[in-house]
Order: structure tokens, then C-alpha cells, then sequence
């Protein structure tokens, strides 16, 4: 893993307390409180309402492996080592999007559809960046309340 | 995504709303004339080289000179004033539009819109590119996802691709039949980039990985190259040299609202909305005999036919299989000129040139036999299709 050498994220006022809280290995979301449902990546407003009406609300971590790629094009320096590297596309529980990558398993392991939760094994100084790996073993409650569309 | 605009993907053909009224630009303005430089490697010029060179042959074609220019839209060059001042045009209408591909057809609405307003009478559209000896890198850079590495256009379609193949059973040998038929057309195309080097479906497959599950044969080509138009009123083009080329019908609707990933629904509520075009021509899609596909990547060629409902979702595979789009063999010729992936990535200027051409029988051994109307489509968060006739 070469995490360290990782392009740094773009830090704005918006995602600062995102960055903040992966800092603390916590993942957050913004939540509309008109409607309820949360958005990424961070933002002024609710795009459901276009108002300021939103609040930071801990994410559950997990999610499902919507869509992956492997990088064969190197585009980033810091990233040379990691050649070929997989970006996956994962549906957050919560709804939004994130593009992430593995961690704890390769590519080849990838299926659509799988289980996934977040860690956060490193990053570029300063920073933890937020990456995906197999769920580890849920509690008896837990597995019973699994999501619709764990299993697909 | 709001519930007040989203058309459901289970509703082949739905409408946007506004988009079903009568479009009051059918069949008012026209193509005057069209001008394209060479493709390729061209260090010892530049974009305002090229479309200086490009702006002449369409000035050409159509018997005009830059004094008769009065509108002016520039792409990719670097200054509409700069540029302006090189051609000595002093236009009453000028403006320099977005990098990105979807903004060809966004210029030639807002060209048709001046016409149609009298903001112009006669516009010149130029699109002037040199990303292949600048050695133009299309990813990389900071980005919401550069941490992750995320970056490129062609990433976002292999993205979808990936999921493409999930939802639907589609393969990556489906686009091979993309692939081969545009490369077809490149080699009956002198001025193709690609001419004289066939490719196989094979090829295609074993072709090396760029972004999995996309390899190159699946990605357009970057080069130097100039695409000019112009565009006048319907009335005025037939006092000129060549046969106009009439807009007959344009639909266009965008959504933005994806978080800056790749599109979860490969554009089909967007896409589906744009199939007002027909109503808005008034010509059927039976009546058109040829496409102009904005194929940045070979999925887009698929999302597109999906979209305006060549078939339905998830059935573009098997639609494509068997040479649909390939001229001599299927129903549905689909760029002629090579495309983007064996032509030139001229960004749907080229294509859009190519419609042209066809509707004058300009094309010669890659000529559509009896071409009465083209249709263009472009898969992007601009979702577009427009539909050109020949003038009766």
C-alpha cells in the first residue's frame, strides 16, 4: 500500500469537517432535514431543496459494490506503486455514491452486489482516506436486519 | 434525483416536460457550409492555425468571405477575440462555449436560437483542437476523487460499462461489433485517421487494458484537427453554392444531479426525453437513414441507441451484433466518417460534419445510398439529438 503518496484531497469549506471526522476514522454525510436523505460530496446546500437545511449525521459505514474499474493508465505520481489499482463505485446504505478503493482484498475478489464497509488504513499526511473492505462477521441482530438487496 | 422531473427508466419514450410542444426552429436553418482540416500530428501549427484553415474551406463551400460573417462561436481555441481578430471578423454575435464534447451541439442550438432571434444572419462555428501534440491529458490533476485515484473520462464509462454488463448480461465483445464497423467505415474514408488498418472483433478483444473492463480499441483517438460550420437561415442557404442542409429538429435535457460520479442510469431518463426530437422534426425514425454517435467511448454508441429507443435497456448488445451499424450490412450506418474511436475525437464536430456531408452525397465510397435525413445523438449529462434533412 503506498496510501501516503495518494494525491492529497482537495479541502474545502464544505468537506472540511468530512476530512475531520475520516481523521478520526468516523465517516459522515450531510442529511437534508427537509427530506431526510443525505448527499455527497458536501455542499452549501440540499440539492433536494436548494436550501442550507442540512445537518452531519454518522454514516453507517457500509454499503454495496455498485461498479468497479482497474487502472492500467497511470495519471498521479504518488500512485506509480499501486499500478494496476482498482476504483470502486460503492451505494452507501445512506443512499449517495462514493468512489473509494479496496482494502483487504483485491479485484479479482470484486462482485457487484457484494457487502462492503469502510476503514480507513491510512492516507497522505494529514489525512485518512476512507476505503472499502469485506464486512467483517455481523452480530446474530445485525445479519438479520441486513439491508434489502445484501444478498444480490 | 427530484421525483417532479425524473422520467421513469420504465417508461420507454417518456417526455420531459416542455419538450413535446412544436419546436418553431423546424426546418429554418441550414448548413451553408462545412470546412474540416486534416487529423493527425501537426506541431508546426496550432488550434487557431487549424481553424483558421478549417473556417476557409467551409468559407469556400459555401461561397462566402469573412466579411460576411456577422455571428461567431468558438470551441477549444483558446480566444474568441483572438480568434476573431485573425479572420478580421467583426460579428454582432460572439461567444466561446465549453470545453467538453456535448458542447458541439450546444453551439449549434445556440447558433440556430441567434438565427432564428436575428441576433445574426450568418454564423460561423469553429472548433479548433491541438490535445495530440500538446500531448492533452484527459485525467489526473486534483479532483473530488483524485485521492482515490478516480480520474478520466474513460474510467466514468468503463464504471458504467462494468455495471452495464451486470444489470444487463451485456459483454465486453458487444462492443467489439462497434468497434470493427466504425473502423469499416475509417478505411472506405481517405481522411481518416485510421484508414487502411483494418481491425477484427478479435483485435478488438485483445487489445490492451486501459481502464478494465475497457481496453484501447474502445477509446476515440486524440489528435490535431479543426471542424468548420456554417449556418445561415433555411432562405438565405438557397441562394448559395450548396445545397442547404436543414436543422429540422433538436431535444436536449440535462441532469446534473449524479455527485459527480458516473451516472447510475447510463442516461436513459435524459436520453428517453430526447426522443421529442422526432415529433419535433417531424420525421419519423423510420425515415432517417443514417446516425452520427457521440463515441468518446464504445458504451456511449450503446447507452445512445438504448436511450432514444432503438431498442430497449439493456438490449444495445444485441443490437449492435451482426453489423447493425455497419454500412453495406446493417439498417443503421453509423458514423461514417470512422467516428470518434477510428476518424478523430473532434468532439461530435466531425460527426456532426459528417451528417452534412452525407445529405449532400458528398461521401463517396462511404456514401449512405439515397440519404434523406441524419440523426445525431449524444450520450452525456447534456443528453442531445438532432435530426438533419436534406432540403426538399
Amino acid at each position: 500500500m503506498s496510501l501516503a503518496t495518494r494525491p492529497a484531497p482537495v479541502v474545502d469549506n464544505w468537506n472540511r469537517p468530512f476530512w475531520q471526522a475520516c481523521g478520526e476514522r468516523r465517516l459522515i454525510l450531510q442529511r437534508c432535514t427537509a427530506t431526510g436523505r443525505c448527499f455527497f460530496p458536501p455542499a452549501p446546500v440540499s440539492p433536494f431543496t436548494g436550501r442550507p437545511e442540512w445537518e452531519w449525521t454518522e454514516a453507517s459505514g457500509q454499503g454495496e459494490l455498485w461498479s468497479f474499474v482497474v487502472f492500467h493508465q497511470n495519471y498521479f505520481a504518488g500512485m506509480k506503486d499501486e499500478m494496476p489499482y482498482p476504483v470502486v463505485m460503492v451505494k452507501l446504505d445512506e443512499g449517495p455514491f462514493l468512489l473509494t478503493n479496496l482494502d483487504g482484498m483485491t479485484a479479482a475478489d470484486a462482485r457487484i452486489g457484494m457487502r462492503l464497509e469502510v476503514r480507513f488504513p491510512g492516507g497522505p499526511e494529514g489525512f485518512l482516506l476512507p476505503q472499502f473492505g469485506p464486512v467483517e462477521a455481523p452480530p446474530m441482530e445485525a445479519s438479520v436486519e441486513a439491508p434489502v438487496g445484501a444478498a444480490a | 434525483m427530484p421525483a417532479d422531473f425524473a422520467p421513469s427508466t420504465d417508461t420507454p419514450g417518456l417526455k420531459a416536460p416542455g419538450l413535446q410542444q412544436p419546436w418553431a426552429m423546424r426546418d429554418t436553418v441550414a448548413f451553408a457550409g462545412i470546412g474540416t482540416t486534416r487529423y493527425g500530428n501537426f506541431p508546426e501549427t496550432d488550434s487557431y492555425g487549424l481553424g483558421c484553415e478549417a473556417l476557409n474551406a467551409a468559407l469556400d463551400d459555401a461561397g462566402l468571405k469573412p466579411g460576411d460573417i456577422d455571428g461567431l462561436i468558438v470551441n477549444r481555441m483558446p480566444s474568441y477575440e483572438r480568434f476573431a481578430e485573425m479572420m478580421g471578423i467583426n460579428p454582432q454575435y460572439c461567444l466561446l462555449t465549453e470545453a467538453p464534447g456535448r458542447f458541439s451541439g450546444v453551439s449549434l442550438a445556440l447558433a440556430a436560437q441567434a438565427i432564428a432571434t436575428g441576433a445574426a444572419k450568418t454564423i460561423a462555428l469553429v472548433y479548433g483542437n491541438n490535445g495530440r501534440s500538446v500531448r492533452m491529458m484527459y485525467g489526473g490533476g486534483d479532483s473530488q476523487w483524485s485521492p482515490w485515484g478516480m480520474t478520466s473520462p474513460g474510467a466514468i464509462h468503463a464504471m458504467m460499462w462494468q455495471r452495464h454488463m451486470h444489470q444487463y448480461g451485456t459483454t465486453h465483445a458487444d462492443l467489439g461489433w462497434v468497434a470493427e464497423a466504425f473502423r469499416h467505415h475509417a478505411c472506405l474514408n481517405p481522411d481518416a485517421v485510421m484508414h487502411g488498418r483494418p481491425i477484427t472483433r478479435d483485435d478488438h478483444a485483445r487489445a490492451r487494458p486501459i481502464c478494465e473492463p475497457l481496453k484501447l480499441l474502445d477509446y476515440c483517438l486524440i489528435n490535431d484537427g479543426a471542424v468548420a460550420w456554417i449556418l445561415t437561415s433555411a432562405e438565405r442557404a438557397r441562394d448559395m453554392k450548396r445545397p442547404p442542409v436543414l436543422l429540422s429538429g433538436y431535444a436536449r435535457q440535462d441532469a446534473f444531479h449524479y455527485g459527480s460520479a458516473p451516472p447510475d442510469d447510463f442516461w436513459q431518463p435524459t436520453l428517453g426525453a430526447c426522443q421529442s426530437v422526432y415529433d419535433r422534426a417531424g420525421i419519423g425514425r423510420e425515415d432517417i437513414q443514417g446516425l452520427g454517435i457521440y463515441d468518446n467511448f464504445s458504451p456511449t454508441v450503446l447507452f445512445s441507441l438504448e436511450g432514444l429507443g432503438f431498442c430497449k435497456p439493456g438490449e444495445g448488445g444485441d443490437f449492435v451484433r451482426d453489423g447493425t451499424l455497419q454500412l453495406g450490412t446493417g439498417r443503421w450506418p453509423t458514423n461514417t466518417s470512422g467516428g470518434h474511436l477510428s476518424d478523430s475525437y473532434m468532439q461530435g464536430w466531425g460527426i456532426i460534419a459528417e451528417c452534412v456531408r452525407q445529405l449532400r452525397d458528398d461521401c463517396g465510397d462511404r456514401q449512405i445510398p439515397n440519404a434523406q435525413a441524419m440523426q445525431y445523438i449524444c450520450a452525456t449529462n447534456i443528453a442531445q439529438s438532432l435530426i438533419l434533412r436534406r432540403d426538399a
